[in-house]
């Protein structure tokens, strides 16, 4: 089962967290530091797994890849692959690459309920749900349509304008 | 109402919030925007309540409280709209956790949702439900759920089936409702339904053996076939994974077979050929190649024993390691470990590898690689293994060195085949890396050393030779002092030659250099130097030519600022001096150590610094039990020499190692008192005027001699040594003068009055001391009253002084308030708190404690910590 996914900039601020088992608001900060202060002390050409038995508890791994200014993180246990957990990192990453098409930082802070859409649609309840990111786009796709549609209609102020100026 | 407003305010508050410069603006921009969102609430305002929300779902991810919104989320999900629903469990999901009471009130909004006509809504109620649902959820909407796995979408097959998955997590009851739909989801071909549904199956026979009866009976086959046509496959762009067609299939496949097949010889032998498939077909030059033949390794490594493919499996982890990816090395390094277990010779043929990646520049990888190397070595392999990791250590990063150097002294502790090659190997790590190794190590070493009589002259020689070269490592150095006092005159005589040795020629004088040289050092610790005080007295007795230089150099410490030196230094040249009769006895060469009563003493002693000194007991195959003659007197000598060591943490283990003794003492008390002329003549010395026919308590008055008054001071006790003759048994305040030594006096049970104990210096850092008085209610022994007394020596006031106090689980600790929390400065004053300790191991195990003291100076946070290992033994 995955425990959290987190997104992470290379200055420690969190720019998304996901946490699939039950931490509270305060614990989370403290996770989301100690990874960051984990991952800015690791030095280049190493693997990209990290002990992480004191952070989240035994039979905890943690994988992590760098993107840019962002550090990609994945906390899972025993029961899934570490060398599948990278593949689906890509998976997401690619995903956001073709949703904003060539993603970067701002477009994952300014639209973050979007990016929580993605994932939703890519893990749920700590499980994979689906690992093609043509199907995942074709959800994603559907649910900005259903938004867009709705809010044409009723004309309720846009939850989330940047989606549909995009 | 501007529509368009929404969704620019949620943009300026983000970038409100990303043009802060400082954490103190951050918190003025959330304090604001937070205030208006909560006036917002409490105006019932509906049209904005969404745009608050998403705004609030920013606040929480960056760590502010977001509590008050809870309930926006629940009246957002009960709205129509779906832009209103999909911010709203969105929110739920992240605000709320499955512990809150709120979370009640959404199961009703849930069960319409997953029975809505728009499918969309029903995927934001699946997914809300799976990352949050309760076991009160959970069996309130197990029915609409398992509907939905017959859903005609496969969108929402999958998600209803990661649903199912959580809901029978929290209530395993639910399982056997769950599988026919289950296992039809498994006819799929839906590759997503199909990743989900063998996700469910196996989480199915996870929390319930009915399952995995029913599925090992009905599904193996079908399995077994459907991973067939997965890897035959013809390409599947979508699914593909950098040319590996659907890699999570597969793993999820392999997966569940491993479920299927562990414990089960029939299962495992319908999957033989498939893994042997999947083991020989599959790429490996890609990330994704790789992780199904990690995945594959995992399964043939756990079902049941077929030999050929554990080998073929084994082999691929081998593969691994020479991969240039250090992912692929590290889990390869990782299973490794496992496999051990299963199958360590075809480990072992991998041995070099794996010596290889010990080598890798990755910490983490060497780390494993270390790991899994000590757990390689045997008696067959060890000396080309260690030859290597000594080589390695040369070479080596400073910051593994330690690491390094710790497994290769406990490798070569438990399985030298020889002591020669035992001595050989260490004093080449301590050449090498003698900083880093643990004192118990060195110990080791002497002890082995003083039990080998017929290599005594050749490691005096060899050691003689090291120090030439590698004098800057200290525990190098201490081991040659210790070697070169009690074997000094074998290295002038070349006593003892072995065949492979070279002669060399040492004068007495080039020997005394050494130790000259050692305590003149600037980087000499105490306990060096106290070793090399010792050493010189021996010398000046084996060496007679030298006497007079010996004693300059020993009359040179009189001035030491450390008392210990001091007192020794002025004993010392008194022997050399005024005792010429009795000189000769006095430093005779150290009774052989006894290697048995030691290695249980660190057996013992070392209970918790992991498998690597638990492995170190000392069963050198050719070493001679030699009768433990007086070893109590020897390791005072030997010990005694890190007495001040003033931190209570460093000394450890020489105290354990006198704790252990001085229990001893009382109990053989006959034989290891037993009047010896030059040994008893040595103890009176060191305690310092006590009577020399009070036989079983001198040791006693050594060790306690914090209960004399506080008038005396050591340098007069010295000089004049008879005005001591009437020290008293009973535990008095401890003097200032002689706290350096009264950490000994704990271990000393004062006989008679059953219910009195020792008082001891439970804690001494630089300025704080604490004190713990001890007494017990009679007729019941379990329970120790504990009076501690904190007293604070610097000059300066601690306030917000804080005691904390931890013990192991069969003790129990109750603190009372303590006196005070201010600590008033230079010893004017104290703050008295008492504890009550129950020992449910009375008299089995004795007490422990692990203590924090937090405390201001000058306002500034403090924090001490430290363990308390000399209390009296039987409390």
């Amino acid at each position: 089962m995955i425990k959290a996914v987190l997104v992470i900039n290379d200055k420690g601020k969190p720019r998304l967290s996901k946490f699939y088992e039950f931490q509270p608001p305060e614990k989370q900060q403290e996770l989301i530091r100690s990874v960051y202060g984990v991952l800015c002390s690791r030095p280049e050409n190493v693997s990209n797994f990290v002990q992480s038995n004191q952070l989240f508890g035994l039979d905890s791994r943690l994988v992590y890849k760098t993107f840019a200014t962002l550090y990609f993180v994945f906390i899972f246990d025993s029961s899934e692959n570490e060398l599948a957990m990278l593949d689906l990192m890509q998976v997401f990453v690619e995903t956001l690459d073709k949703c904003f098409s060539n993603v970067c930082e701002l477009d994952i802070v300014f639209n973050f309920s979007k990016v929580h859409t993605i994932l939703d649609e890519i893990i749920l309840g700590g499980q994979v749900l689906e690992t093609s990111s043509t199907e995942i786009m074709k959800a994603v796709d559907e649910i900005s349509r259903l938004e867009k549609a709705s809010n044409a209609m009723t004309l309720v102020p846009k939850s989330i304008a940047t989606w549909q100026s995009r | 109402m501007n529509p368009f407003s929404s969704g620019t305010r949620l943009r300026d508050m983000i970038r409100a919030v990303r043009a802060c410069k400082t954490a103190a603006e951050e918190r003025a921009v959330i304090r604001k925007e937070c205030a208006a969102i909560r006036a917002a609430i409490s105006e019932n305002d509906q049209d904005y309540r969404h745009r608050n929300l998403a705004k609030l779902m920013f606040i929480h991810m960056l760590g502010y409280p977001t509590h008050f919104g809870q309930m926006e989320c629940l009246k957002l999900i009960a709205a129509a709209g779906f832009p209103e629903k999909r911010i709203g469990y969105l929110g739920l999901m992240l605000l709320l956790d499955e512990r809150q009471e709120v979370l009640m009130l959404v199961t009703n909004s849930l069960k319409q949702d997953l029975n809505h006509s728009n499918q969309y809504i029903v995927g934001l109620a699946l997914c809300a439900l799976g990352n949050i649902c309760s076991a009160e959820m959970a069996r309130d909407l197990a029915p609409e759920v398992e509907r939905l796995l017959q859903f005609r979408d496969p969108n929402i097959r999958k998600k209803a089936a990661l649903c199912s998955i959580r809901i029978i997590k929290k209530v395993p009851d639910l399982a056997e409702n769950f599988l026919n739909a289950a296992a039809s989801l498994l006819k799929e071909k839906h590759h997503g339904v199909l990743i989900t549904g063998v996700q469910l199956c196996t989480d199915l026979c996870r929390v319930s053996e009915e399952a995995l009866e029913y599925f090992r009976k009905k599904c193996t086959e079908s399995m077994v076939k459907l991973l067939k046509e997965v890897v035959n496959s013809p390409y599947m762009p979508e699914y593909d994974i950098a040319g590996i067609a659907d890699p999570f299939l597969h793993i999820r496949l392999l997966r569940f077979l491993r479920v299927l097949g562990q414990g089960d010889a029939d299962a495992s032998d319908l999957m033989n050929d498939i893994l042997a498939q999947v083991a020989t077909k599959t790429e490996s030059n890609k990330n994704a190649g790789n992780a199904i033949l990690y995945e594959c390794v995992e399964t043939i490594m756990s079902i049941e024993d077929n030999s050929g493919l554990r080998v073929l499996a084994i082999n691929i982890l081998g593969r691994f390691l020479s991969n240039r990816d250090n992912n692929i090395r590290y889990v390869a390094l990782n299973m490794l470990m496992k496999a051990i277990t299963v199958d360590g010779q075809a480990v072992q043929r991998h041995r070099v590898t794996i010596l290889e990646c010990v080598k890798d520049n990755d910490a983490s990888i060497r780390k494993r690689a270390l790991e899994l190397v000590y757990l390689l070595v045997n008696d067959t392999n060890v000396m080309p293994l260690v030859k290597e990791l000594i080589e390695y250590l040369e070479v080596s990063d400073q910051d593994f060195k330690g690491e390094l150097t710790a497994k290769i002294c406990s490798i070569v502790e438990k399985f030298s085949p020889e002591k020669i090659w035992y001595i050989d190997q260490m004093l080449k790590v301590l050449s090498e890396a003698g900083n880093f190794v643990k004192a118990e190590v060195w110990h080791a070493l002497i002890v082995v050393i003083s039990n080998a009589s017929d290599l005594h002259g050749y490691t005096v020689r060899s050691l003689y030779r090291a120090f030439q070269t590698s004098s800057e490592q200290e525990s190098l150095v201490q081991v040659a002092v210790w070697c070169i006092g009690e074997y000094g005159e074998m290295l002038v005589n070349n006593v003892g030659m072995l065949n492979i040795e070279d002669p060399i020629t040492v004068t007495e004088s080039d020997a005394v250099d050494i130790i000259e040289i050692a305590i003149k050092r600037h980087s000499s610790d105490l306990t060096t130097q106290a070793m090399c005080l010792i050493a010189l007295l021996k010398l000046s007795c084996r060496f007679p030519s030298c006497s007079q230089r010996i004693q300059e150099i020993i009359v040179q410490l009189k001035g030491s600022l450390l008392l210990e030196l001091q007192q020794r230094s002025i004993e010392f040249s008194s022997i050399i001096e005024k005792h010429q009769n009795i000189r000769s006895t006095l430093v005779e060469r150290m009774p052989v150590l006894d290697e048995a009563t030691y290695s249980g003493k660190r057996a013992g002693s070392l209970p918790a610094t992991g498998p690597t000194s638990n492995a170190a007991s000392l069963n050198l195959p050719n070493g001679v039990a030699k009768p433990s003659a007086a070893p109590l007197i020897d390791l005072l000598d030997l010990s005694s020499d890190d007495v001040p060591a003033p931190s209570s943490s460093g000394g450890d283990f020489l105290q354990d190692l006198l704790g252990v003794d001085l229990s001893q003492a009382a109990s053989l008390s006959g034989t290891s008192q037993a009047p010896k002329s030059g040994t008893d003549v040595l103890l009176d010395l060191l305690s310092i005027g006590s009577p020399p026919a009070q036989s079983s308590t001198s040791t006693a008055d050594i060790l306690s001699p914090g209960q004399d008054n506080t008038s005396v001071s050591t340098l007069q006790r010295i000089s004049s040594p008879s005005s001591l003759s009437a020290q008293g048994s009973s535990p008095a305040q401890a003097a200032p003068m002689m706290d350096l030594l009264d950490g000994f006096s704990s271990s000393l049970p004062v006989a008679g009055n059953g219910l009195t104990y020792p008082s001891i210096v439970a804690f001494e850092s630089n300025s704080l001391r604490i004190n713990f008085d001890f007494s017990k209610t009679p007729g019941n022994p379990q329970a120790t009253l504990i009076q501690a007394k904190f007293s604070n020596s610097s000059p300066n006031v601690y306030t917000d002084f804080i005691f904390q106090a931890a013990v192991p689980k069969f003790l129990q600790l109750h603190l009372d308030p303590a006196s005070g929390n201010t600590l008033p400065a230079s010893g004017n004053g104290s703050i008295t708190q008492s504890l009550r300790v129950t020992n449910n191991q009375h008299g089995k195990k004795p007490l422990v404690m692990r203590i924090r003291i937090a405390y201001k100076v000058n306002g500034k946070d403090t924090l001490e910590e430290g363990q308390i290992n000399n209390f009296p033994r039987d409390l």
